[in-house]
């Protein structure tokens, strides 16, 4: 049963490769969203708000179709990417790190976004009076204060970039070695006639990342709790 | 020389004060509710006023017809909060360092043990400010606002959440403070406290200045 063939290696690696670069690219993106719908007002703020929930409750094929004609080869954003700086999404691993990015940032986002409207703001006053300028006061107090939903947003949006399907086949397709995550292996196999054993191996590898994930954001967040209530 | 003249309107509240000070320690007193947290406040930058003019010694600081704000970041005002708020995330020898660090000051070893041994806190260096007391936790936050070496120190109520017998266990150090010769704004609605420690009185009642003047100015009516 857990002889793992060099194909669902390569879809398990990928997979990892794909969920963890999207979480780290999305990251510094996550924080800095989060720290603008929690702390500035501005036109069109409910827009924004509304339009980085939107893959939460579209359906993922059309995230995916949107992705394809936004940076498809032949898409807008896509086409000039390639011209000028070389940078290809379509039917490649990076495109579906992209799609997993898209799709699980409203989760990386949202922990942050709570983190930041807890933050007691009179610490950051008196973070001022003590001569720290505002980008000062963000990295020494407001991000640090911060980290146990920086790290749970982080984890959320790993375990849904790790899971992600729909938009992901859609957009960058199902090719095995280049785009073929866990997901779409798993998609292939079970319509296969014998692959049910490959594909049982790989449903209890994802469940051992989900489970793993999880236990590991619990941990962080109770470090980083305790660290935050000084003890 | 602190010269203040400004109105803010705040909901229905309308306060308009104007003074200067000159004494080592000026006593802002008044109830709760007359304008002085609003007033010191405007002082640190923490609060724009509507109208009027801020200076320290000739600087401007705010001037709302020029257009003049200050952000408080480089005013050099200390401000020692009623509530402290100290850094939960960093111990108290990183709260005490962080003005310094955050203006990058030089190292300065010397006044940090001179404050240190001034406000008796050198034991506590290591610790975060969750296993402090409320009294401990005062003296770092002064601790913290002296070693950013501010031109003006500005005091809202730092007794205030203190019950009887810590407000006795921190007076001494005031007082050492206030020895230290660094100017301070030092608001209270307590008039014993004043005595001990203000060498002129700001009295402010609904968002006015009332009085003006020396310490006597306590003891005319001074129905805070």
């Amino acid at each position: 049963m857990f002889d793992i063939s060099p194909t669902e290696w390569t879809a398990i690696l990928l997979s990892l490769r794909v969920a963890i670069i999207a979480t780290l690219v999305a990251t510094p993106f996550g924080i800095a969203l989060a720290w603008l719908l929690a702390r500035r007002n501005f036109w069109g703020k409910s827009i924004l708000d509304a339009a980085v929930h939107l893959p939460l409750v579209l359906p993922p094929v059309v995230t995916g179709y949107l992705l394809l004609l936004t940076f498809g080869r032949r898409g807008l954003v896509g086409a000039w990417l390639a011209d000028y700086l070389g940078i290809v999404f379509a039917f490649r691993w990076t495109g579906a790190a992209l799609a997993c990015g898209v799709m699980s940032f409203p989760l990386l986002v949202r922990p942050i976004r709570l983190s930041i409207e807890a933050i007691d703001r009179r610490l950051e006053q008196a973070a001022g009076t003590l001569g720290a300028a505002p980008w000062q006061v963000f990295a020494t107090v407001t991000l640090p204060l911060a980290l146990p939903g920086v790290l749970a947003g982080m984890v959320l949006g790993f375990a849904k970039a790790i899971g992600e399907f729909g938009a992901t086949i859609t957009f960058v397709s199902n090719i095995p070695g280049e785009t073929q995550t866990i997901s779409s292996a798993i998609y292939s196999l079970i319509q296969t006639p014998d692959g049910d054993a490959a594909a049982g191996r790989l449903v209890i590898i994802s469940i051992v990342i989900a489970m793993g994930a999880l236990i590991a954001s619990e941990w962080f967040a109770r470090r980083a709790t305790q660290r935050l209530h000084g003890n | 020389m602190l010269r203040v003249d400004v109105e803010k309107q705040l909901g229905e509240f309308q306060l308009s004060a104007s003074f200067a000070s000159e004494g080592r320690v000026t006593g802002l007193f008044g109830a709760s509710g007359a304008g002085k947290t609003s007033l010191i406040n405007m002082i640190a930058g923490l609060l724009r006023p509507d109208r009027g003019i801020i200076t320290i010694d000739g600087e401007t600081l705010d001037n709302t017809s020029a257009g003049v704000h200050v952000p408080p970041h480089l005013r050099r005002i200390g401000y020692v909060f009623q509530d402290a708020r100290l850094f939960p995330h960093l111990d108290v020898r990183q709260n005490l360092d962080y003005g310094r660090r955050m203006t990058r000051l030089s190292d300065d070893p010397a006044q940090r043990s001179r404050v240190t041994d001034l406000l008796d806190i050198g034991g506590l260096l290591d610790r975060r400010p969750g296993k402090l007391s409320g009294g401990e936790r005062q003296r770092v936050a002064l601790g913290r606002a002296l070693l950013s070496k501010p031109r003006l120190l500005l005091l809202d109520e730092p007794l205030g959440s203190l019950d009887e017998g810590r407000k006795v266990e921190i007076l001494p150090y005031l007082v050492r403070l206030r020895d230290e010769g660094i100017p301070m704004v030092y608001v209270s609605h307590d008039a014993a406290e004043l005595r001990q420690l203000a060498t002129q009185i700001v009295m402010l009642r609904q968002g006015r200045v009332t009085a003006l003047g020396g310490v006597k100015v306590l003891t005319t009516g001074s129905s805070a």
